[in-house]
């Protein structure tokens, strides 16, 4: 008998006033009971409909199955299949509007917690499995991956899992992309990630840091090395401004800059190589993830007042709801249908303040939501000495600019078709590179759909 | 991990490195940059790449010791390994078609200069050097220079060496004389190409600056190296590091620079500190 509970079993977490203090993980993880008990809520339809929400497809009902008779690592195996990152997609992926929004359970009450179970799973594999990954047999063929991000990770395990001789160029100077530059710890810690790539490497797949494809190498000259087939998945790229007076004063960050000090160089650690000036209040300016990101890194490196600025309503936000209520709980301060308008300076050109007006929302724009129009006379200041601009990326030109023959949309994002073929043959692409800022299991779902075409282009060709 | 090959003292704060690099030195040009980490928790710097090797396929760069990372670095010898260094990053120095150029550098800037000046050389241009530093004990590459120069001057603050005066004096009595310069390629403090635009706006000639901001990338994701030019933002890891000196806001770069001063003098006497009584 399934347990009818219409509740998920509630996600244990770190207090939210002692977090907002520290850099450790924000959710602790299901213990072996609460898996068990939510994983009694699974109804194991025949349909599946969970599975078609999963942008790479995880047989749900199936490692959910495995939980109930305690099989953890036969779980583990059963996404192992489809996901080459579990660990990360467990803690990331915005399950609410994927596989747990197809769950029947949801249509009364809570569907049940796919996301806290696959965690689960992945965390207990991690923590147990003692056999090293069979490395598969060679098939002769090489595979050159651009950015050892989600996208390229995900392409690279497949191809390797399919016999490939796969090298991962990176240009920073760890592996992970956004997993490690921008995705703090407290929501993903790096050790997981590191584990994740471990995997990678016992699979054989090589990882060449300090490598920056379009300048070190150009991939053309990838071909002439002998790679077969490439797949570019060199993520977002260059921060966005908003372009108003004083962006370029002392204290003001683009999300990326913030968050890869603090994450990628460890800026919260005392002792750190890598400055990031300490603030009394931030204004980050943004409604993604990202920028709940930023703010919840502020607090924690002590800033009192850590503000969210944002044009829009909080309906309008593009983050996640858990973000949105976990920053909430740490005492991040949200002032939506906000818009800065300029920043201000003192005579050292340090940030003292940030002009704002007051918005209200008029008729819906191109993007379904609706359009902020600015109060009149609502001009105030808001008293901050630091402002983080988390507004979006315009893709990176290294690889457009060096590369014959691959084409890009107005915006200088990859054209790629479905399977992820760009207009140069054997050169494939996706995740950021190609659509924009969006998720990291997009991104994955793109190397695994790249994966599978650059498989069927080396064999087509030999 | 990429091995020191060759290490040179070139005056008490200007320390030069011949680095073990073979896919930078295969494709680096006069005008581009590497990023390194010395150790495993450094902190990324960018420093412009002031020669390489194809053939020994190594990589010099020339290192003034300002912080707490070029301290570090410079307690480093020969054989031994610096963690990360990858490059070749920014856009190549333009050169073509050049035929009558000034090249001015300032200091630490010269180990910039010099490439450039010594590819304008190779491509049959003809080279005005110009290169100013404080005093005399801390000339470095005046050799190199005058091999690649028809007109070289030197210049110091206190007139140690060479003339006593600024080398936008010199500059300017070039220019004076009737030379007719392509262009100038100015490359120092951000206080020296300042000055050196103003006067070379002055005779409309064209100037180009080496910029060399804050970065932690240097790959085009971070834009902490953002400066305006021609009141547009501009990035100087993937947009330059060379722009239109007469367009660069100046001052507020020269601003930009000073955001960490106090962690990094503070971070300086940690390392400094720690390296006491050890040699």
């Amino acid at each position: 008998m399934p347990n009818m509970s219409l509740k998920k079993n509630e996600m244990p977490v770190q207090d939210a006033n002692v977090r907002n203090k520290n850099f450790q993980e924000v959710a602790l993880g299901y213990t072996e009971e609460q898996a068990l008990d939510e994983a009694e809520r699974c109804l194991n339809c025949k349909n599946k409909p969970c599975v078609s929400g999963c942008p790479v497809a995880i047989d749900i009902p199936a490692f959910i199955a495995k939980i109930r008779e305690k099989d953890f690592e036969g779980a583990y195996q059963v996404i192992a299949k489809s996901s080459s990152l579990p660990a990360v997609c467990g803690r990331v992926c915005p399950q609410e509007t994927q596989c747990e929004s197809k769950c029947v359970r949801g249509i009364k009450g809570e569907p049940v917690a796919i996301g806290r179970l696959e965690r689960f799973v992945a965390d207990w594999h991690n923590a147990h499995s003692i056999e090293a990954a069979s490395v598969p047999a060679k098939n002769g063929h090489k595979c050159a991956i651009i950015g050892a991000g989600p996208s390229g990770l995900t392409c690279a395990g497949d191809l390797a899992k399919m016999g490939y001789d796969v090298t991962v160029f990176e240009a920073l100077h760890l592996a992970g992309g956004v997993l490690v530059y921008g995705i703090p710890e407290f929501r993903l810690p790096k050790s997981i990630v590191q584990h994740e790539v471990n995997n990678l490497k016992e699979l054989g797949v090589k990882v060449e840091t300090n490598v920056v494809i379009g300048r070190t190498i150009e991939v053309d000259e990838l071909f002439e090395q002998g790679f077969e087939a490439i797949f570019i998945g060199s993520g977002a790229g260059l921060p966005r401004f908003m372009n108003i007076p004083g962006e370029n004063l002392k204290g003001v960050y683009s999300a990326n800059e913030f968050l890869t000090r603090v994450n990628l160089m460890k800026a919260y650690k005392e002792g750190s190589d890598t400055p990031i000036k300490k603030n009394t209040s931030v204004a980050v300016v943004g409604g993604g993830n990202v920028a709940m990101d930023a703010a919840r890194c502020a607090k924690r490196l002590g800033a009192e007042n850590v503000y969210i600025v944002y044009r829009r309503g909080e309906e309008e936000m593009p983050a996640r709801n858990e973000e949105i209520e976990h920053a909430k709980e740490e005492g991040i301060i949200f002032k939506t249908l906000n818009n800065p308008v300029e920043i201000l300076g003192n005579e050292h050109k340090f940030v003292t303040g940030m002009k704002c007006v007051e918005m209200e929302l008029g008729e819906p724009d191109a993007s379904g939501r609706r359009r902020p129009v600015e109060k009149p006379d609502s001009e105030f200041v808001l008293d901050v000495d630091c402002v983080v601009m988390s507004i979006g990326t315009s893709p990176n030109p290294l690889i457009r600019n060096t590369t014959k023959g691959l084409d890009t949309n107005k915006h200088g994002c990859f054209i790629a078709d479905d399977n992820g073929q760009t207009s140069r043959e054997g050169v494939f692409a996706g995740g950021d590179a190609v659509t924009g800022a969006a998720t990291v299991i997009l991104a994955m779902g793109a190397g695994k759909t790249a994966a599978k075409a650059m498989d069927e282009y080396i064999k087509s060709k030999s | 991990m990429y091995k020191i090959v060759k290490k040179q003292v070139l005056n008490p704060t200007v320390t030069l490195m011949e680095v073990e690099a073979p896919l930078i030195a295969n494709k680096a040009e006069p005008g581009q940059f590497i990023i390194l980490r010395v150790n495993e928790d450094g902190e990324r710097i960018p420093l412009t790449v002031a020669d390489f090797d194809r053939e020994k396929g190594t990589v010099t760069i020339i290192f003034q010791i300002v912080g707490a990372t070029t301290e570090l670095l410079n307690h480093l010898n020969e054989g031994e390994y610096i963690h990360d260094f990858v490059g070749p990053l920014g856009v190549a120095s333009h050169t073509e078609g050049l035929k009558k150029v000034a090249v001015v550098g300032g200091g630490v800037g010269c180990a910039i200069a010099y490439p450039i000046a010594k590819k304008l050389h190779n491509n049959g241009c003809e080279v005005h050097s110009i290169v100013g530093f404080r005093n005399k004990d801390l000339v470095i590459l005046e050799n190199e220079f005058n091999t690649v120069s028809n007109v070289m001057k030197i210049m110091t603050d206190d007139g140690s060496h060479g003339t006593k005066g600024l080398v936008t004096d010199a500059l300017k009595e070039l220019i004076e004389a009737g030379n007719k310069y392509d262009e100038v390629i100015a490359i120092g403090p951000l206080i020296m190409m300042k000055f050196v635009c103003k006067l070379t706006k002055e005779y409309n000639i064209k100037t180009v600056v080496s910029m060399n901001p804050i970065m932690i990338d240097g790959t085009g994701m971070c834009g902490g190296c953002r400066l305006t030019v021609g009141g547009k933002t501009k990035f100087a890891c993937v947009d330059g590091p060379d722009f239109d000196g007469h367009l660069v806001d100046f001052d507020e770069a020269m601003e930009r620079g000073t955001m960490y001063k106090e962690f990094e003098t503070k971070k300086r006497e940690e390392v400094c500190n720690l390296f006491k009584g050890v040699h």
